[in-house]
């Protein structure tokens, strides 16, 4: 009958509205992995030897090592001997000229999510030398954070100006052999941020527009390490709600959160990376590790992300809880569309007397997607009076999406105290009408409802981040990423 | 206001509605009564446009629209309503989010500019006073952990908000205590006005002491066995459905003369 409700699956069903260019790449080291590709790229960065050292280390390691085969996602064998593991910045020279060169669906998605016009021509890859004024906006952002002592620039500059942090530091809550893509990561790793709060120092700003400005070339192996020292706090925002060029398969990062005594360091991530298309094919394959250490008392760490792209996410960003009092938070919102597949959820290792850690996770599967909550809560004999609240939830949108919940608790401690709370839910036709018989489109029903439902998560986002994120799920849905 | 001429309705794959004809004039108020499963929420459903309800024959006419044609959002922004039988829940969003939502969508319709923060608060207050509910209803998320009568007042507080031209109200009387029913049934009749229609879907008399159609139709079997004044409504209540069906079941549609003649 005509008039009716339009039909769930079609509205998920959409196509992501914008492929990627090819950008002429210059300066690369040759396809491949050995010793002598680790040394050259570590010779191009002009590393100290203890970086080179690091990095051999770390690649005999993964030598010996194989891919995880635990988590719930397919995808055909990955032949590292193909890619290619360093390239200088990418010229952008194949991109468009300028926005009117840009697909205007592309452009109307930045319209909807509010990205401002000056980052919408970087973003969209124009090829012009400088698109705005980021240099002057970060010198004096760099500027207000020296007066307060605080470092904040990229992984390589602070290799060469602060060697003595990053080798106190690095590898030290993920170390290479952690995993196979954390071993993989060491090895190569090209750029990422790396940022350090003095003690007593409160970072007055969220560590994000520099970041969403400078950091957008960081690579496909990228490596973030931010320690907060005793009683300083943080708050860091990594990557971008509008939809990012990038041309690199395979993904995998490590970020490395060290808190000590009454530091807090709060990390939020929105990822929004090219899903593949509906059918499956391409995409982003994000295979991450981030892992946060409370190594004082007190010490807090909180995660919250928002994970809508790539067509698989691997990650777990974790806290361990070594200080006595310490608190581990992760907030995750983690929607699939199309044939995304996602294993997602988090660690929490209780080791410090009366720690406490929260967990909400809640996931979103539409289309053919697949979402999937791993999550270890464990408690050790030492971590008397620890206590934990999980809950997850699970929402599917349409017939042929899957949730899965695989929640691993190892209580040692009698005196712990562990909470699981989980739920599976289906949008229901009859919210979706209700809303319509309002006066609401499908579209902005979908979206009403989809961000109802992650409301929790939303509001541990700052302020401006969680707009952003409101704006991007309902993108999301109406098909553009998924 | 709102023609139907004819109408079969069948729900997977089994006619629920069996030929209805039914005129509504503006500022009538119509009252469909009948025992269960006699299709009077089907047709609530229909007008609003749910999914599921194929209509196999006939046409439904709004203000000269062949209203079928419209999704459920374009009908709400042509001014129909329903109000929920079961009002959905909708956790994590704000009732008054939705509120809000929902009239700027048909202010945004009809070309008006969007209400903003100060202005919408005002005017729901307003109408949170008509409804006799506490404000604090509006900050929770839509219909959940809302009491029956909460629930029910809401869809009403709604209706008075979003000013309808034809409102259909689905058994807005179930579940109601007393005092709740008199708040729902004041909220309606102070929504009565020249400009609207109301279509008053109900099982039992008691709503009509409170709001007074002008015309009752009984549905048994997926037609309108009998339309009358609102006497019928408490000849029915006297008397049950038993003796409409036996009507019904015998001679079908010659067997209630008025059929079809309703609001002529």
């Amino acid at each position: 009958m005509p008039g009716q409700a339009v039909n769930l699956d079609e509205l998920i069903a959409r196509d992501y509205p914008h492929g990627f260019y090819t950008p002429i790449e210059t300066d690369t080291v040759r396809p491949g992995l050995d010793e002598d590709v680790i040394r050259a790229i570590s010779a191009k960065k002009g590393e100290p030897p203890f970086m080179l050292e690091w990095r051999l280390a770390a690649f005999r390691h993964w030598l010996t090592m194989t891919e995880p085969k635990w988590a719930t996602v397919r995808h055909p064998p990955i032949d590292y001997q193909t890619i290619t593991y360093y390239s200088a910045p990418k010229s952008k020279k194949g991109g468009p000229k300028n926005l009117d060169e840009v697909d205007p669906e592309l452009l109307r998605i930045y319209d909807k999510l509010g990205v401002p016009l000056a980052e919408r021509e970087m973003l969209a890859g124009v090829a012009v030398d400088a698109v705005f004024d980021s240099v002057s906006v970060a010198t004096t952002f760099k500027k207000r954070l020296a007066e307060l002592g605080i470092i904040f620039c990229s992984f390589s500059e602070a290799v060469r100006e602060h060697p003595e942090l990053v080798q106190r530091y690095l590898g030290s809550v993920v170390p290479y052999t952690d995993n196979y893509f954390a071993a993989l990561n060491s090895a190569v790793f090209s750029d990422g941020s790396f940022c350090y709060i003095p003690p007593g120092v409160r970072c007055p700003m969220e560590l994000s527009t520099y970041f969403r400005i400078n950091a957008m070339n960081t690579g496909q192996f990228e490596r973030t390490l931010i320690v907060a020292d005793k009683g300083a706090y943080v708050s860091y925002l990594e990557g971008c709600t509008a939809p990012m060029r990038d041309e690199n398969q395979l993904h995998a990062a490590v970020v490395e959160l060290v808190a000590l005594e009454d530091a807090q360091i709060r990390y939020a991530t929105v990822q929004n990376w090219y899903p593949g298309d509906k059918e499956g094919r391409g995409g982003i394959y994000n295979f991450v590790t981030k892992r946060g250490d409370c190594r004082g008392a007190r010490a807090k760490i909180s995660w919250t992300q928002v994970e809508t792209g790539s067509a698989i996410t691997w990650k777990y960003p974790s806290v361990i809880l070594q200080g006595d009092d310490a608190v581990g938070e992760f907030y995750s919102v983690a929607l699939t569309n199309h044939h995304q597949q996602a294993d997602t959820g988090t660690k929490m290792i209780h080791l410090g007397r009366n720690t406490r850690s929260t967990i909400v996770s809640k996931g979103i599967s539409a289309g053919r997607g697949s979402n999937a909550y791993r999550g270890l809560v464990k408690v050790a004999r030492s971590a008397a009076g620890a206590r934990n609240y999980t809950q997850c939830d699970s929402l599917l949108l349409g017939e042929r999406c899957a949730a899965h919940t695989f929640p691993y608790i190892e209580v040692k401690n009698a005196s712990a105290r562990v909470e699981h709370e989980a739920s599976t839910s289906r949008i229901g036709e009859d919210q979706l009408f209700y809303c319509q018989s309002r006066g609401l489109s499908a579209e902005d029903a979908v979206s009403m409802i989809v961000n109802g439902f992650c409301k929790e998560v939303f509001k541990e986002l700052p302020m401006e981040f969680a707009v952003e994120a409101q704006k991007l799920l309902g993108v999301s849905l109406e098909g553009s990423v998924g | 206001m709102l023609e139907i001429r004819n109408l079969h309705v069948s729900v997977e794959g089994k006619p629920i509605l069996r030929g209805i004809d039914l005129d509504l004039r503006a500022g009538e108020v119509h009252a469909i009564m009948g025992p269960n499963g006699s299709g009077k929420s089907t047709l609530a459903h229909v007008l609003a446009g749910r999914d599921g309800y194929v209509v196999t024959d006939g046409e439904v006419r709004y203000r000269g629209q062949d209203l079928l044609a419209l999704a459920p959002e374009e009908r709400a922004h042509e001014g129909v309503f329903l109000a929920f039988q079961y009002p959905v829940e909708i956790p994590g969003v704000a009732n008054v989010y939705l509120l809000k939502a929902a009239l700027n969508a048909l202010r945004k319709h009809r070309g008006e500019a969007e209400l903003d923060a100060m202005d919408f608060l005002a005017l729901v207050r307003d109408k949170l006073g008509l409804m006799e509910m506490d404000e604090a209803l509006l900050y929770r998320a839509v219909n959940q952990g809302f009491s029956g009568g909460e629930k029910k007042r809401n869809e009403i507080l709604q209706m008075a908000v979003l000013e309808p031209r034809l409102a259909i109200l689905d058994e807005t009387d179930s579940g109601l205590d007393i005092d709740a029913l008199k708040v729902v049934a004041n909220g309606v009749n102070a929504l009565r006005n020249p400009e609207r229609a109301i279509v008053l879907v109900t099982h039992y008399q008691r709503l009509l002491d409170h709001i007074v159609p002008d015309r009752v139709h009984v549905l048994a079997q997926g037609r309108i066995a009998r339309s009358g004044g609102p006497e019928l409504a408490r000849e029915l209540e006297a008397r049950g459905y038993g003796w409409i069906e036996a009507q019904a079941g015998e001679g079908g549609r010659e067997a209630a003369p008025e059929a079809g003649e309703a609001g002529r």
